[in-house]
Parts: structure tokens; C-alpha cells; sequence
């Protein structure tokens, strides 16, 4: 079986964090945003496994960074999750246009 | 010299009663407060006074020379190993008089305003202030080096302020404090550059060492300032004309006078104290202070002379058409404090050409009685008479006896009529003007008749001419305590000339020999005689007799009342020139570069914030993208910009 190419993977990592970039501007429900988030981290996360195993093949250092940041992850997933209910409480609604008192 | 540091307490007492009345009095001392600050004043007459015998009969003399004692002495602020300002204690001739006559003349007016003041609502307040300037004025006069003086002057010259406005609710007395101020101020200007001067040539600030290097003609110091010139003149000649100029200002010499007039709108007993007897000297004192020093420049002593004679002779013709009691007699102080300057300016160094100087001094002492007692006369009349001038005045000897009598005394002693007190120092200064230059004794003798007819003018208009009508509110002569010191100074004023201060004042410590010379003092005598007779026939019964004189006159009469129009000068030359062609380009530069400075910072600021501040919209999408622009940002710049 012949090697995939870091090319590819890079090619699938960088669309995985543009979709999610263009999620998180283009969407205004807070919970479809979260989502887009966790894309882009995980684009992050593909791009950490991928360079540890093409450029530095006996080392696991980025094999830990994804795993660390899958946690950090999961972590924010609750912390957002938890903003996002008291956001509902108070203004009814998890559209982020809605809550935009805090300017100038 | 250990031994006389209790003399330290003369000063200080005033000092911890202006503090005690200053920040207790109007609460909890309102009614005694009088009592607290005439008996602090009263232990340091008493000191005063034993010092005075201590130095003057025990102590004081070495080899028939009277020395120049250092009775304390410690470095206030040090600078350097050889520099340093100290803060002393002198005792010579001069300072012992001095602190007796200030300490006894500020005892009387104490006492005088525990009458005169009686229920005044800032009755502490005013015992205070007179506190605080007993202990300037005596602070002053001990000083023993040219530093501390200036520090002294200073507050009595802000003592002087604060008592010339003490009734701030008269527009008239605000102005007339800080005109006072303003004028002596300025003229403090010059006495400072003055002591840099002298201090920068001589490198000290002692007045002993200062005067030793400055009168030894090879000293190397001496040498320094007499070959250093500028604009035609020698250093020490600019020296000492610039400290003689901080003197005039407080003495009121022509053309730095105007203060003094206005300064009347004070209390009359502080009058008394500072605007006659004590403040109003203290630039004679300085020049006496410094006299060693005067006594070798010849140009300096050519200003101090003409400038003493000319606001001598000034001052008395102005007085002649005065009509408010206290400004003839600010314009006498001023005159008198004349014939002391120009005394000082005639006199030599040393031994009988020294008389000037002793004359000088002597006159100090005598006329601090008689104008101090003038000037509670005077108090005690607008007292109960509620006018002070003497247009409306009139009769009042019937009323006022004591007052009557003593202020004829006053008056018979500053027209110089003997055995009065003012003829025997008169006397010496006229000496010393006739071995001097018989031009400034025409003027003196000139003047003193002149002082003899407008002191009678004063007095007539005072105490005979119409009857006095009584007011309903009037009452009798005044209490006691206001009696008592126009008795004591009574006596004081015909007494003193009796002091043989020449066997203990003198330019160089040694005693002289004083004589009276019935020849000479014939002339002086027959002019003040007429001076008064002249006074008699115009002003002793109501008649238009001066009022005719006066209309014969016609130009000239009324640019004399209007004093010269000097003070006209003066308002020309600040409001108009010095407003005009500075004020007001100060003022339009700080308003419109200045100001216009920061208002153009704090616009511009305002704009760009106004410009930026949609930024924060409040969007939590907008956020990200920035964010994310920045990052774009920043990795283009590391990838492209700084590789």
C-alpha cells in the first residue's frame, strides 16, 4: 500500500478549517457556531498527527498536542454550551445578533 | 556667649501667642485673648528692657567700645562645607534700641486696642496678627546675617498686609493691602538682587564678616566688587543702591511712598505700631545696619541723601493739604523717616563725623514715641468722634482732655521745640546736615518748619477751631486701657530726648560727645515757632483765612492735595503701558497658543476615537473576523516581511 502524501492531508485539514471559519461567520445560531469551533480545531488536531508522523516519525509530541487539545476541547464545549443557556435565559433567544448590548 | 540665649524668648513669645490666637483664639479665647497677647508682650518688654541694661551699662562695653555680640547662633541650612545660611542672634547698639522701642511701642498699642478693638467680632484674630508682627519686626532687628533679615522682612511685610486689610469687607482696605504689598514687594526685588550681590562678592552672608571684608580695602573681596562694573558703575555701588532700594519700599521713600497713605485704612492703633513707629524704619535700620559698608560708597551715600531729603520735603508739602487726619500723618511718618535717610546719607565713618548716624538713630528712637503717640491720639479722636476728617473735626479739647494735652506734646515734640524730645535729635541731624552740605540743610530746616505748621494745622482743626456736636451714640474720652498709654508715651515723649544716645549709638561703638550749640538751634527753633504761629493765625478759630491762601494758590494747591498726582502716574504706568504691552499679549498667548494647545490634543483625540469607536459593535462575529484579519495579518508579515 503505497503512502499517502502530506499533501492530501494538508488539502483535507485546510478545507476542514475553512468550512469551519465560514461556519462560524456566516451562521448566527450560537450552537451551529460552537460547531464550526470544534471544526476548526480539529482541523488543528488532523494538521498536529499528520506533521508528527511525516516529520518527526519516533517522536510523539503531536500525538499529545491533539490529544491535549481534544480535551481543551471538550472543556470549552461545556463552558460554551453553559453561555450559551444563560444567554437563552436571559434574552430568549441563541441568535448571536441578539445579544450585541456590550459595544461602545 | 551662652548666658544670653534667653534672649531668644523676646521673639518667641509673640511667636507662640500668634500661634495660640491664631488657631484657638476666636473659639475659646474670644474675650481674653487681648489679655493673652499683651502680657506675652509685656515679659518681652520686660527682657527687652534688661537687656537694654545688661548691654548698654554691664556687658556691653570693651575698652569703651561697645562690641557686637553673636548671642546664638546655628546652621540652618547647609549647602556645602563653607556655605550655609545661619540663623543668629546680634546684639550691637542699634538692635538692643531697637528691640526695646519695638517691643514698648507694640506693648502700648497692645494695651491702646484692648479699648479701641473692644468688640470687634475678630478681636483674637487682631491680636494674633499684631503678634505675629511683634515677633517679625523683632526677629528682624536681632538678625545676624543679611539672609534672615530678608526672611524677616518679608513677614513683616506680609504682617503689614494682613493687618492693613484686616476690615476685608471695605473694598477701600483690600485694595490699600494689596497695594501695600504689591509696592513693598516690589521693591523687596531689588533688595534681593541687592544680597546676591553683595553676598556673591563677599562669600558670606554674615553681617560681621560681611562688613569686615567689604570695608577693608585690600581685601581681596573688596578689590573684586569695586573693579567689577556695570553700566558705568562699580558692583558695590549696585549693591548697596538695590538693598537701599528694598529699604525705601518699606520706609516709603519718594517714588516708592504710595503705599503708605493707603496703608491708613487699617485699624489706627496698628497704624501706630507699623506705619509709624516700627515697620516704616525698618529700611532706615538697614541702612544703618549696613552702614560700614555706605559709609565707603560715595554714590550710593549721594542717592540715600537725596532720595531722604527730597521725600523729606515732598512729604511735608503734601501734608500741608490733607484733610484726613491719619493721611497727614502718614505723610509726617514719611517726612520724618526722610530727615532719618538723609541723617544717614551726610554721616561718615567714626568718631564726630559720625553724627549723622547717631542722629539718625536718635531721631528713630524720639519719633518712635511722638508718631506713636500721634497716631492713638488720633485713634482715640475718630473714636469718639467718628470722623477722621478734619474738616468736620472741631472743639474737641473740652471732651478729651488727655488726649488733647498729650497730643499737644507730640506735636510741640515733632516741630522740634525744646526741651520736647524731637528738638534734641532734630538737632543732631540738622548738625550733621550743616558740616555736610548747606543745601540739604535748607531743605531741613525748611521742612522741619513746614512739619511745625501742618502738625498745628492738625491740631487746631483738631481740638479748637468749631465746636464739637456731640452725637447722640457718643461717648467719653475711651476706657481706661486707652488712656493709660497716651499718658505713658506723654511722658516718654518728653523724656526721651534727655537719653544721651550719642554716649551709647554710634557709627563706630565709641562714645560721643553731644552738645547742644544754642546758637545753631536758634534758627531751626524761630522757624518752627513761626511754622506754628503761621498754623495759629490760620486755623486756630473758624475763618476762610486758608481757605483764601489756598484759592490764591489756585493750580498749584490743587496738584498738592491731589499728592503730585503720583499715584495717577503710577495707575498710568501699570494700566495703561504695562497692561497694554504685556498684560495683554500674556494674556492672548496664553489663551490662544497655550490653551489652544491642549483644547487642539484633546479635539483631535476626540475625533479619532469618534472615528474608531465603531469598532466595537458589539458583534461577536465582527470580533472574530478582526481576529482572524489579524492573524492573516501577522502571518504574512513573518512569512513575507521578516523572513
Amino acid at each position: 500500500m503505497s503512502e499517502i502524501s502530506i499533501t492530501h492531508i494538508l488539502f483535507v485539514s485546510t478545507a476542514l478549517f475553512f468550512i469551519g471559519m465560514y461556519g462560524l461567520f456566516t451562521r448566527r445560531n450560537m450552537i451551529t457556531m460552537l460547531m464550526a469551533i470544534e471544526l476548526i480545531l480539529n482541523s488543528v488536531n488532523i494538521n498536529f498527527v499528520a506533521f508528527n508522523k511525516y516529520l518527526y516519525p519516533g517522536k510523539l509530541d503531536g500525538v499529545f498536542f491533539a490529544i491535549f487539545i481534544i480535551t481543551i476541547a471538550a472543556a470549552e464545549a461545556a463552558l460554551a454550551i453553559a453561555i450559551i443557556i444563560n444567554l437563552y435565559r436571559s434574552h430568549h433567544s441563541i441568535d448571536v445578533e441578539d445579544a450585541s448590548e456590550l459595544k461602545y | 556667649m551662652s548666658h544670653y540665649s534667653y534672649i531668644a524668648f523676646i521673639p518667641l513669645l509673640p511667636l507662640a501667642c500668634f500661634f495660640i490666637l491664631g488657631l484657638f483664639g476666636r473659639k475659646y479665647f474670644k474675650t481674653f485673648s487681648g489679655t493673652i497677647g499683651t502680657f506675652s508682650i509685656f515679659i518681652s518688654t520686660i527682657l527687652s528692657l534688661y537687656i537694654a541694661y545688661q548691654y548698654f551699662f554691664i556687658e556691653g562695653k570693651v575698652n569703651s567700645v561697645f562690641q557686637n555680640i553673636i548671642a546664638m547662633k546655628f546652621t540652618w541650612l547647609q549647602f556645602a562645607p563653607n556655605v550655609s545660611i545661619d540663623m543668629g542672634i546680634l546684639l550691637d547698639p542699634i538692635s538692643v534700641m531697637m528691640i526695646v522701642i519695638v517691643s514698648f511701642i507694640s506693648l502700648m498699642v497692645h494695651i491702646f486696642s484692648l479699648g479701641y478693638m473692644k468688640g470687634e467680632e475678630r478681636f483674637a484674630t487682631y491680636y494674633a496678627f499684631l503678634s505675629l508682627f511683634t515677633f517679625s519686626m523683632l526677629g528682624l532687628v536681632l538678625s545676624s546675617n543679611i539672609f534672615q533679615i530678608y526672611i524677616f522682612w518679608e513677614l513683616v511685610g506680609v504682617s503689614s498686609f494682613l493687618l492693613i486689610g484686616y476690615y476685608f469687607e471695605k473694598p477701600s482696605a483690600v485694595a490699600a493691602s494689596k497695594k501695600a504689598f504689591i509696592v513693598t514687594r516690589f521693591a523687596d526685588l531689588g533688595f534681593l538682587i541687592g544680597i546676591l550681590i553683595l553676598a556673591f562678592y563677599s562669600g558670606t552672608l554674615d553681617f560681621g564678616t560681611l562688613i569686615e571684608r567689604l570695608t577693608s580695602v585690600q581685601s581681596p573681596a573688596f578689590i573684586e566688587i569695586s573693579s567689577a562694573t556695570f553700566l558705568g558703575a562699580s558692583m558695590l555701588t549696585w549693591g548697596l543702591v538695590l538693598v537701599f532700594i528694598g529699604g525705601a519700599g518699606k520706609s516709603a521713600m519718594f517714588p516708592l511712598h504710595i503705599w503708605l497713605p493707603d496703608a491708613m485704612e487699617g485699624p489706627t492703633p496698628v497704624s501706630a505700631l507699623i506705619h509709624a513707629a516700627t515697620m516704616v524704619v525698618a529700611g532706615v535700620f538697614l541702612v544703618a545696619r549696613l552702614f560700614p559698608v555706605f559709609s565707603i560708597d560715595l554714590t550710593a551715600m549721594q542717592i540715600v541723601t537725596w532720595v531722604g531729603a527730597f521725600s523729606a520735603l515732598f512729604a511735608a508739602v503734601v501734608a500741608c493739604t490733607q484733610t484726613d487726619i491719619k493721611r497727614v500723618l502718614a505723610f509726617s511718618t514719611m517726612s520724618q523717616i526722610g530727615f532719618m535717610m538723609f541723617s544717614l546719607g551726610v554721616s561718615k565713618y567714626g568718631g564726630e563725623n559720625g553724627l549723622g548716624y547717631t542722629g539718625s538713630m536718635f531721631h528713630l528712637f524720639t519719633h518712635a514715641f511722638f508718631k506713636s503717640l500721634l497716631f492713638l491720639g488720633a485713634g482715640a479722636v475718630i473714636h469718639v468722634a467718628y470722623s477722621n476728617d478734619i474738616k468736620e473735626l472741631g472743639g474737641l479739647r473740652k471732651i478729651m482732655p488727655v488726649t488733647h494735652i498729650t497730643f499737644l506734646i507730640a506735636c510741640l515734640a515733632i516741630a522740634g521745640i525744646p526741651p520736647f524730645s524731637g528738638f534734641f535729635s532734630k538737632e543732631d541731624i540738622l548738625l550733621a546736615a550743616y558740616h555736610s552740605s548747606k543745601l540739604i540743610y535748607g531743605i531741613a530746616v525748611f521742612t522741619s518748619g513746614l512739619t511745625a505748621f501742618y502738625m498745628f494745622r492738625l491740631y487746631y482743626s483738631i481740638f479748637w477751631s468749631k465746636d464739637f456736636h456731640k452725637h447722640e451714640s457718643s461717648h467719653g474720652e475711651g476706657t481706661l486701657s486707652m488712656k493709660i498709654p497716651l499718658i505713658v508715651l506723654g511722658v516718654c515723649t518728653i523724656f526721651a530726648g534727655f537719653v544721651p544716645v550719642s554716649s551709647f549709638i554710634t557709627s563706630d561703638g565709641a562714645p560721643l560727645e553731644s552738645h547742644i550749640d544754642m546758637a545753631f538751634s536758634a534758627f531751626p527753633v524761630l522757624m518752627a515757632v513761626t511754622g506754628i504761629l503761621l498754623a495759629t493765625y490760620l486755623y486756630k478759630t473758624q475763618n476762610n483765612r486758608s481757605r483764601i491762601i489756598a484759592s490764591s494758590l489756585g493750580r498749584f494747591y490743587k496738584i498738592v492735595h491731589r499728592k503730585f498726582y503720583i499715584d495717577e502716574i503710577y495707575l498710568f504706568i501699570t494700566k495703561k503701558i504695562i497692561f497694554n504691552s504685556i498684560g495683554r499679549p500674556a494674556a492672548w498667548i496664553d489663551k490662544n497658543i497655550v490653551d489652544g494647545l491642549m483644547n487642539f490634543l484633546a479635539t483631535t483625540t476626540e475625533n479619532i476615537s469618534v472615528l474608531i469607536k465603531r469598532l466595537q459593535s458589539g458583534k461577536v462575529q465582527n470580533y472574530a473576523l478582526y481576529f482572524f484579519g489579524g492573524i492573516i495579518g501577522l502571518a504574512a508579515l513573518f512569512i513575507y516581511l521578516l523572513k
